[in-house]
């Protein structure tokens, strides 16, 4: 209590607070010290040396958390084999992507970084916090449980994709071979385990050799990595769940899961969580049938349902979407709350230490102008454990002084055309924005 | 009875799925055995009884197709808080609506005897939104359903295409789209330099007659635009071609204007030529060409060209395009549009704007770039509204467009404005829709709530005057599966 103060430190101040478990609670103060929240409560005095935000008016929620989003990804699909376990979105996390600040202006301040889903068995997740600005080995949750991709349906069909001339049409192009591709990995995972659970019991002295492929399975058999599994019609993810109790690991989220309202007490058995979009629809034959009420039906159920992005774009009003599900069926606003904050947290092995303002979880928290459900609210400010990484006073100032530099770079010489007497002419590349899984052609993305 | 609901669940599904497509009534039949097993084997998992799925079916077929169109009638909307939109609100008032119109507005409006009473206590009337940027109904399913897909066709020049031929009165994008409180949208087709004519419909009506607010309302070109040259080819996967300067871009660009140009002079000519065969039979005869004959009003300036452009120096371009071609102009899509204000204004050309959830193009815009992009279109005196831009299925976001640009610096009165009176002036019927006043069409909203925000309900709809049910394809599937066990 008497500590040093840290630079993080922050007393927050006379905020709305939606603290997505407890309710929320009018004119209250938090207090976050070595980034975890340490108060919460009514005229909470400033500890020297502790800076203060003064949110009179404002409301305050948990830092909004995406169960399913490709930022930061420098490639999405490693597309040539049918499983890529041995991948992990890991190995090329891109910091300087300018949609985690747009993400954070949203007030998102985590997200499940998930490989694409060209696959049946796709590459390892990371989940990470938004720490913009930080080196990149900042960015994963250090005790977030491991991930892995899984995929069904038209992507791992390849329906609406071609093949480059010359390359080989791949296995599996039916539902039928997504789901024996899955039961193959399994069985191969199973004897791969059987070998080592030998060689350490000492039935044999030959050591197996280490297979990076079947090792994270093995892992998700011995319920150490969550699967995350993409697909839309409920009759294949229906078909997951039952492979999965034949192999016995449980499946951590269905992703997308349009249609997982059509089985819903089959997943609420199984304790299995669901990430969806509240209302895209109609984009693709198999999400023909995803309807705006899917969260209500899940949620009545009882199972846990997240509201993702899978987009840049969508990213930036994770708000909005979880609003709408008070609307498609009557969905409560505390649980619309939780479906962007707690509930995936809980998908993700990190409600432990984000998800919701509670004593004891990390800092990690967005400032709204108004409720966070309003269409006009904006937010202010996203802090994740204790640190401010948006600030729209400060983002104004620094699109004044970027406005300045741009005009100041392109009058340089090396930059002029070579009509004005500048070099030969340099294209700018874009990076390419990959082939993302789905929500581009739903969700408004840029066209 | 079961049997029958099945056929029509088959018949719905066939008809949603296929888009009447289909080449024969054979195929029809060949594929309804695996619809009605589907939905056998789901029914029976799905209610447990034979006398639940009766009662579910009845729930369901209640005597309306897919595209149910409501009843006339005459009604009146009682106690109700109205947003008039063109003018003050009015806390406590009366909407009365008769013979498709609204006929008396006002806190002391008189309820004519035998109209259905709308209980308005606790709700607020508001015009329909209207989405002037979409291409709704023109295709179902955009992504590995061509069969669904009616939004481009070939060619580049198709000035005779017309979106009202295409539109599929019976797309469950009709029906969701309007629960949401979209009454009306431009939907236009897309592709090639000239991809056809874009009709205005009302959200409901069996046939196209019935929809069109204005059949062919306007020529949709895709202008040429400076674009970045050397991408790779085959969906990114050749190497890149090499670089090419931006002045030669530029001249690329105006290269394709003057062939523009050349096509609208060659169609005057055609036009001119059979003008003048008609007065002198002597003259050569002119044989027909559908796409001329289509381009005249447009030429003429009777009707409007919709420039599909985004970057500023692309509007620019649009802009001296329309002042020296003497055309009514209208941009959609206009992503830079506050940046070409004076250009814009010059030549009275108003935006569609379809970018409000568009991602910044540079990194280092600002991130509110385009959720600012309405008030900046505002405070430069642009006439401009917002749009989903969407082909169909999110068209019903629009009230949330609409919002987060009042979020960003538009005011809540200009948000709502941006989907209600400010399409219906850029389409050319805000004497019939836009606003809520005596004599318009009766396309009204009825809420608990504000009309842009995401949590509120729509409690009653009218379209033309009629009351439509407020189900949709996503209704059905909600009922039929909310209390599955």
């Amino acid at each position: 209590m008497f500590a040093q103060a840290k630079a993080d430190d922050v007393l927050i101040k006379g905020a709305t607070v939606m603290t997505a478990v407890r309710g929320t609670l009018q004119n209250t103060d938090i207090l976050i010290r070595n980034g975890k929240i340490a108060r919460i409560g009514a005229n909470i005095a400033a500890p020297a040396g502790v800076r203060t935000i003064d949110a009179t008016g404002k409301y305050v929620t948990p830092g909004i958390i995406d169960c399913h989003s490709h930022s930061m990804l420098d490639a999405i699909n490693e597309g040539t084999f049918s499983v890529t376990s041995m991948t992990a979105v890991r190995d090329m996390l891109n910091p300087n992507d300018i949609a985690i600040y747009r993400a954070l202006a949203g007030g998102v301040t985590a997200a499940n970084l998930l490989h694409g889903s060209a696959n049946s068995i796709g590459g390892q997740n990371s989940t990470v916090k938004f720490k913009w600005g930080h080196p990149v080995e900042d960015y994963p949750i250090s005790d977030a449980p491991p991930g892995i991709k899984f995929a069904m349906g038209e992507n791992v069909k390849r329906s609406t994709s071609f093949a480059p001339p010359g390359t080989a049409v791949r296995y599996p192009r039916t539902r039928m071979g997504v789901i024996e591709t899955m039961r193959d990995a399994f069985l191969r995972a199973r004897d791969y385990k059987q070998s080592w659970d030998d060689f350490k019991a000492k039935k044999t002295r030959v050591m197996p050799r280490t297979d990076l492929e079947l090792q994270p399975l093995v892992e998700v058999l011995e319920g150490k990595r969550l699967v995350h599994a993409h697909g839309y019609r409920s009759d294949e993810h229906l078909n997951l769940l039952l492979l999965a109790d034949e192999f016995g690991f449980k499946v951590a989220t269905l992703q997308h899961g349009l249609e997982a309202y059509k089985i819903a007490p089959e997943i609420a058995k199984r304790g299995t969580g669901v990430s969806i979009f509240t209302d895209s629809w109609s984009y693709k034959l198999e999400a023909y049938d995803a309807i705006p009420y899917n969260a209500y039906i899940l949620w009545k159920n009882g199972v846990n349902v997240s509201i993702n992005s899978d987009s840049d774009e969508r990213m930036r009003r994770l708000n909005l979407d979880a609003a709408k599900v008070m609307k498609y069926g009557g969905v409560p606003e505390e649980d619309a709350l939780k479906m962007i904050t707690i509930n995936p947290a809980k998908q993700l092995g990190i409600d432990k230490r984000t998800g919701s303002i509670e004593v004891g979880k990390d800092g990690d928290i967005a400032i709204w102008t108004a409720h966070p459900f309003s269409v006009f609210s904006r937010v202010e400010m996203t802090l994740i454990e204790g640190e401010t990484y948006f600030d729209r006073a400060k983002d104004a100032q620094m699109r004044t002084d970027m406005a300045k530099e741009r005009e100041t770079l392109e009058k340089l010489d090396i930059n002029k055309p070579p009509a004005a007497g500048g070099g030969p002419p340099r294209v700018p590349t874009e990076r390419r924005r990959g082939d993302r899984d789905d929500a581009e052609y739903g969700d408004g993305g840029n066209k | 009875m079961g049997y029958g609901i099945f056929t029509a669940e088959a018949q719905s599904r066939r008809e949603t799925f296929m888009q009447q497509r289909m080449d024969s009534r054979s195929e029809y039949y060949q594929r309804a055995p695996k619809w009605f097993y589907a939905f056998l084997s789901a029914s029976l998992r799905l209610c447990g009884s034979i006398l639940l799925i009766g009662l579910t079916c009845l729930a369901q077929n209640d005597g309306t197709e897919q595209n149910a169109t409501g009843k006339a009638g005459t009604f009146a909307i009682v106690g109700a808080r109205i947003v008039t939109v063109s003018g003050e609100a009015i806390n406590n008032g009366t909407v009365v609506i008769q013979n498709g119109k609204i006929t008396a507005v006002g806190a002391n409006a008189a309820v004519p005897s035998g109209a259905e009473r709308i209980d308005g206590r606790g709700l607020t009337v508001f015009p329909g939104m209207i989405d002037a940027g979409t291409s709704l109904g023109l295709a179902e399913i955009g992504q590995g359903v061509n069969a669904s897909v009616d939004v481009s066709e070939i060619g580049t020049m198709n000035a005779n295409a017309k979106a009202i031929k295409g539109i599929h009165p019976h797309s469950s994008h009709v029906n969701v789209t309007r629960v949401n409180g979209i009454t009306t949208v431009m939907s236009a087709p897309t592709g090639g330099l000239m991809p056809g004519q874009a009709a205005v419909i009302n959200l409901n009506g069996s046939t196209a007659d019935e929809m069109a607010v204005i059949g062919e309302f306007g020529l949709v070109i895709n202008f040429p635009r400076v674009v970045a040259g050397g991408g790779g080819g085959f969906g990114g996967f050749a190497p890149p071609g090499p670089p090419i300067e931006f002045t030669e871009l530029v001249r690329r660009r105006d290269t394709a204007v003057e062939d523009l140009k050349k096509v609208f002079r060659n169609a005057e000519n055609y036009l001119r030529a059979k003008d003048a065969y008609a007065k002198d039979k002597t003259l050569p005869y002119v044989a027909a060409d559908q796409r001329f004959e289509a381009m005249a009003p447009y030429i003429r300036g009777e009707r409007p060209v919709i420039f599909t452009v985004e970057r500023e120096r692309d509007i620019r371009a649009v802009a001296k395009f329309v002042g020296e071609m003497k055309l009514k102009g209208i941009i959609r899509g206009g992503q830079e549009a506050w940046k070409a204000a004076d250009d814009l204004k010059k030549n009275n050309i108003a935006v569609i704007y379809t970018h409000v959830y568009s991602l910044p193009v540079r990194d280092d815009d600002p991130y509110d770039l385009f959720f600012e992009a309405p008030s900046k279109m505002q405070a430069a005196g642009i006439k401009y509204c917002i749009s989903t831009g969407d082909a169909g299925a999110e068209v019903r976001d629009l009230p949330y467009h609409a919002g987060i640009a009042g979020a960003f610096g538009l005011s809540k009165d200009d948000a709502l404005k941006s989907v209600t009176l400010f399409p219906a002036q850029i389409l050319g019927i805000a004497d019939r829709m836009g606003s809520i006043e005596i004599g318009k069409v009766a396309n009204i909203v009825v809420t608990d709530g504000d009309l842009l925000d995401a949590r509120t309900n729509i409690k009653y709809l009218f379209i033309n005057g009629r009351m439509l049910p407020l189900t949709s394809r996503h209704t059905r599937l909600f009922d039929s599966f909310k209390d599955r066990k």
